[in-house]
C-alpha cells in the first residue's frame, strides 16, 4: 500500500508538468492581454509594463522563467493586483476558502449520509418524499440564486444573520455561505446513499443477517453502512474539490475574501500569474484528494487490492 | 424542535452582535466600493474605486471640496504668473506623514518625477503632461528627471512650470496622479512602501488593513490639519461587485453608501427607499465607434444613416431604466471652460419617421436596401446593459437595410480587437479625467506615427481629419479661454457633422445614500471625500 501511494505521488509529477504547460500556453493563445483595458496605455508605459513582467520576451523563455520560479516555490506577480503577489494572495485567501469548503463538506456529508439512510429505510414513505423535495431544491436552484434568496430572507427580511461580509472570527458570517455551499453537496450525497443503501438492503448477506434475528439497527450498523458508503466515498474527492472551486458565486455574493473569485475574474482579466497560480493549487488539491479516496477505498472494500 | 432551538439561539446571538456594534461609540462609515483595489500607490491606480480609498489617505497640493472643485489641500495658497505658466504653491505649516516625518516640497518634486519616470509605468501619467517636459520624460526622450518643471524652492514652496497656460491645471492637480509620496519611504522600500506595515498617510484617514476580496479599513488621522472637522472615525471600503448583493446588504443596514446600483432595481429603490438613490449627470459618454479605415464605414453617408436611425430617447428611460439623457454631440453638458451652445444637430429634433426615411435613402444611394442589406458586425464587451442596447440598436437598423451580427467578448478581448482595428462597429465609453472639452475631443485626433506603425491611442474608429487636428492644435496653445472654447466648439461640430462616431447617451453616476449620511453632495465628477461626510446613529 505504501509502495502504491509512493508510485501514485511520483506519477503525479508528469501530470502536474503537463497541466502547467498546457495551461500556460492556452492562456497565452487567448486573445487580449492583461493590459488591454478600456483605455489605451501610452506605448512607453505599455512597453515598460511588459518588460516588468517579462512579457516582451519570447514565449518559450517566459515559460522557462515561470517553471524556474515555480520550482523555487514562487508563483510570480499578479499583473492586475499590484499590491500583492500571487503567493501572498493565495496565502491570504485560501484559508477562507478552505474553512468555508471544509465546514460545508463535513456538515453536508454527515447530513447527506444520514438523510440517505433514513430515506432508504423508509423507501416510498413520507420521509422519503420530504427528502426528495429538499434534495431537488438543493440541486435545481443554482447557488447564486440560493445565495441571493437566503441573503434576502435571513439578512434583510428577518434580520437574523449578517447579509454578507467578513468579520474576523465571526461564526455568524459563515452560516449563510456554508448553507449555500453545503446544500447541493448534501443533496447529491443523500441521493447516492439512498440508492446504494436500497441496493445493499436487498443483498443476500443482509437478508441472511436479518433472518438470523438481528435487529434493524444492528443490521444497518454492522452489515449495511460500510458497503453502502462505497459510492459516496468515491464521490467525496470530486465533491470536495467541487466545493473548493465552486465557492466563486458564494464568495462574490457574500463578499468573502477567499480565492474562488480569482479563478474566474483573473482569467477574464488575462492575469496570467493568478490564473496559473490558482490552477496549480487546485490541481494539487485534486490530485491529493483522488489519491486519498483511492486509499480509503481499500479500507472499505475488501475486493479492492493495490499493486 | 431542536432546529427551532438552534435558530432561536442563532437569532439571539445575532441580536447581541447587533447591539454590541451599535453600542460602540466610534462612527464607522460602511462604504460599498465595488472592485478590489489593484494597489494603494497613487501612481499605480486607475479606477474610481481606488480613487475613493487613495484620495482619503493622501492629499495633494489642492484637494476636492464637497462639489469636487479644487480647494487648498496641503498647499494653503498659491500664486499664478501673469502668463499662466508658473504656479507657486505654499505648503501649510505643520503638515506631516503619519510616521512623524514632515511633508516637504521635496516629496512633491520626487512624486512628480516618479510619476513621469517611464519605469513606474503609471497609466494616467499623461494627465500631468501640461507640466514642462513631462511628456518628454514619460516617453523616454529626456532621461534627466531634474528637467521636469516641478521644483522645490525651499522646504515649503513648490514651483510648477507648465509647457503652456492650461486653464484646467488646478483641476488636474486634484487628481491622484498629482499626490505626493513619502520620499523617505520610497527610498527605503521602493514600491513596497504601500505594504500595510510601511504605509503612511498625510490625508484625513490612514489605512490600517487590507483584506483583498473583502475590504480596506482606514481610521481617522488625528494629525491631519483639519482633523477637528472630520466626523467619521473609521471607514470600511467594501469589495463587492455583485450589485444585487450590495443592495441586499444596504437594505440589511450593513452599508451606508452604495456606489453603484442595479439598474433594474432603480424603480424599486425609488418606490421603497424614496430619496436615497442619487442618479445624476456624470461627465462621460457612451458611444459606438465606426471603423473608418475600411469600407463601407469610410463613407460618411452610411455613417450618417446609422447615426440618425438610432432612437436615443428610449435608451435611458426604457432600456436602461435609469433615465440617461440622449447624446448627440461629443462634449457633455456642464464641462468646464466650454462656454457656448451644446452641439445639437438639426436631425435630432426631426420626427423619427423622417429620420428613418432619410437613412433609407442614404443607404439606397449606396446600394443597400432591406432586400440587399448591408451586413455589419457589432462588437461589445460582455455585459447585460451593453447587450440590451446592442439588440435595440440592431432592431433600429434593420428597417433601414442593415443586418447586424452581434458579437460579444470579455473586456480584454474586446478592447484588444478595437485597438487592432479588427471590428466594424464597436461599443466604447469615456469618462472624463478632468472637466475640460479637450479631454473628450482628443479621442478623435489622428494617431501619431511611431516608427513604422501608427499609434491611434483611444481613437478606435481611426477618424482622421487634418482640419480637426489643426483646430485641436490651435486650441491647445490658445491662452484666451473664450477663443479656445470657440475653437473646440468648431472641432466638435466638424467631427460630429461628419459622423466621426455615434454618441448614444451621457453617463450618469448612481449612488444610494442612507438617510443617516449627511454631506453627500451630488456632483458631475462623482467624487465624495469621506472627510465631508457625517453619519448619525
Amino acid at each position: 500500500m505504501l509502495g502504491y501511494a509512493l508510485r501514485r505521488v511520483l506519477s503525479a509529477i508528469p501530470i502536474a508538468l503537463i497541466a502547467v504547460t498546457v495551461c500556460f500556453f492556452i492562456l497565452r493563445l487567448a486573445p487580449g492581454g492583461p493590459f488591454d483595458g478600456e483605455r489605451a496605455l501610452p506605448p512607453t508605459v505599455l512597453a515598460n509594463l511588459r518588460a516588468h513582467y517579462n512579457l516582451d520576451q519570447p514565449l518559450i523563455n517566459q515559460y522557462f522563467i515561470y517553471l524556474w520560479r515555480l520550482l523555487h516555490g514562487d508563483l510570480g506577480p499578479s499583473m492586475v493586483i499590484d499590491g500583492f503577489n500571487v503567493s501572498q494572495l493565495i496565502r491570504i485567501g485560501f484559508p477562507f476558502t478552505l474553512t468555508v469548503a471544509l465546514t460545508a463538506f463535513v456538515i453536508a456529508t454527515a447530513i447527506g449520509v444520514v438523510a440517505g439512510m433514513i430515506a432508504a429505510v423508509n423507501q416510498n414513505k413520507w420521509p422519503d418524499y420530504v427528502l426528495v423535495l429538499v434534495v431537488m431544491l438543493g440541486v435545481v436552484v443554482p447557488n447564486f440564486l440560493m445565495a441571493a434568496i437566503l441573503q434576502l430572507w435571513f439578512g434583510v427580511y428577518l434580520g437574523w444573520l449578517p447579509a454578507g461580509g467578513w468579520v474576523n472570527g465571526s461564526i455568524l458570517h459563515l452560516v449563510l455561505p456554508v448553507t449555500v455551499l453545503a446544500w447541493p453537496h448534501a443533496a447529491r450525497i443523500s441521493r447516492l446513499m439512498r440508492g446504494s443503501m436500497i441496493e445493499v438492503l436487498g443483498t443476500n448477506y443482509v437478508r441472511t443477517a436479518k433472518s438470523k434475528g438481528l435487529g434493524q439497527r444492528l443490521v444497518l450498523a454492522r452489515h449495511a453502512i460500510k458497503p453502502a458508503l462505497l459510492p459516496v466515498v468515491s464521490y467525496l474527492g470530486p465533491g470536495l474539490s467541487y466545493l473548493l472551486t465552486g465557492s466563486l458565486a458564494v464568495e462574490q455574493i457574500f463578499g468573502l475574501p477567499g480565492i474562488g473569485k480569482y479563478f474566474v475574474t483573473a482569467a477574464l482579466n488575462r492575469d496570467y500569474g493568478i490564473v496559473l497560480g490558482t490552477t496549480i493549487l487546485y490541481m494539487f488539491i485534486i490530485l491529493a484528494l483522488n489519491l486519498l479516496v483511492d486509499l480509503l477505498y481499500a479500507w472499505l472494500d475488501p475486493k479492492v487490492r493495490y499493486r | 424542535m431542536k432546529l427551532h432551538k438552534t435558530l432561536t439561539a442563532v437569532a439571539a446571538a445575532g441580536a447581541v452582535a447587533l447591539m454590541m456594534s451599535t453600542a460602540a461609540s466610534a462612527v464607522t462609515l460602511q462604504m460599498h466600493n465595488g472592485g478590489d483595489p489593484g494597489s494603494l500607490d497613487p501612481h499605480k491606480v486607475s479606477g474610481d474605486w481606488e480613487n475613493r480609498v487613495v484620495g482619503d489617505y493622501i492629499e495633494g497640493l489642492v484637494t476636492e471640496d464637497t462639489k469636487a472643485d479644487a480647494i487648498p489641500g496641503q498647499a494653503e495658497s498659491w500664486d499664478i504668473s501673469e502668463d499662466g505658466t508658473v504656479y507657486t504653491f505654499h505648503l501649510r505649516e505643520g503638515i506631516k506623514w503619519t510616521d512623524g516625518e514632515p511633508v516637504t516640497a521635496e516629496d512633491f518634486v520626487f512624486a512628480f518625477q516618479r510619476l513621469m519616470n517611464p519605469a513606474t509605468a503609471s497609466e494616467y501619467a499623461y494627465l500631468q503632461y501640461p507640466i514642462k517636459n513631462a511628456e518628454a520624460i514619460n516617453s523616454g526622450e529626456i532621461t534627466d528627471f531634474s528637467q521636469l518643471g516641478v521644483k522645490a524652492l525651499d522646504d515649503k514652496t513648490v514651483e510648477i512650470t507648465l509647457e503652456a497656460a492650461t486653464p484646467y491645471f488646478l483641476q488636474a492637480l486634484t487628481h491622484y496622479t498629482a499626490y505626493p509620496v513619502p520620499k523617505h519611504l520610497v527610498d527605503e522600500f521602493g514600491d513596497a512602501w504601500t505594504d500595510i506595515e510601511h504605509i503612511v498617510a498625510n490625508g484625513p484617514f490612514k489605512i490600517t488593513e487590507w483584506l483583498p476580496g473583502s475590504y480596506v479599513h482606514s481610521v481617522k488621522n488625528e494629525d491631519y490639519y483639519d482633523a477637528a472637522n472630520v466626523k467619521i472615525d473609521e471607514v470600511y471600503y467594501h469589495v463587492l461587485e455583485d450589485q444585487a448583493a450590495a443592495l441586499n446588504r444596504y437594505r440589511a443596514g450593513e452599508f451606508d453608501i452604495l456606489t453603484d446600483l442595479p439598474s433594474d432595481q432603480y424603480q424599486w429603490i425609488q418606490d421603497n427607499l424614496p430619496g436615497q438613490a442619487h442618479v445624476e449627470p456624470f461627465l462621460g459618454i457612451y458611444y459606438y465607434v465606426l471603423n473608418q479605415e475600411k469600407p463601407p464605414l469610410n463613407d460618411p453617408s452610411i455613417r450618417e444613416a446609422l447615426s440618425i436611425s438610432v432612437l436615443r430617447d428610449v435608451i435611458g428611460p426604457d432600456i436602461l431604466g435609469t433615465g440617461e439623457l440622449p447624446a448627440y454631440g461629443w462634449v457633455p453638458e456642464g464641462t468646464a471652460n466650454y462656454e457656448g451652445d451644446v452641439y445639437m444637430p438639426e436631425w435630432a429634433t426631426q420626427p423619427y419617421e423622417e429620420r428613418v426615411a432619410k437613412a433609407k435613402e442614404l443607404l439606397a444611394a449606396a446600394g443597400y436596401t432591406p432586400e440587399n442589406p448591408l451586413t455589419l458586425q457589432l462588437r461589445y464587451n460582455t455585459n447585460d446593459n451593453h447587450q440590451r442596447i446592442a439588440v435595440a440598436i440592431a432592431a433600429m437598423w434593420e428597417p433601414i437595410g442593415v443586418k447586424v451580427e452581434l458579437f460579444n467578448a470579455e473586456t480584454a478581448v474586446h478592447y484588444d480587437a478595437l485597438r487592432a482595428g479588427d471590428f466594424q462597429v464597436g461599443r466604447a465609453g469615456w469618462l472624463l479625467d478632468y472637466s475640460d472639452a479637450a479631454n473628450t475631443l482628443d479621442l478623435l485626433k489622428t494617431g501619431t506615427q511611431q516608427g513604422d506603425t501608427m499609434n491611434w491611442g483611444n481613437n478606435y474608429g481611426r477618424y482622421s481629419n487634418p482640419d480637426f487636428d489643426k483646430l485641436m492644435t490651435d486650441a491647445a496653445v490658445e491662452l484666451d479661454l473664450a477663443k479656445r472654447a470657440e475653437l473646440l466648439h468648431q472641432a466638435e461640430t466638424l467631427a460630429m457633422d461628419q459622423f466621426a462616431a455615434i454618441p448614444i447617451y451621457w453617463y450618469v453616476s448612481k449612488n444610494v445614500v442612507s438617510p443617516k449620511i449627511t454631506g453627500f453632495e451630488d456632483n458631475a465628477k462623482d467624487i465624495h471625500r469621506t472627510r465631508w461626510l457625517t453619519k448619525a446613529e
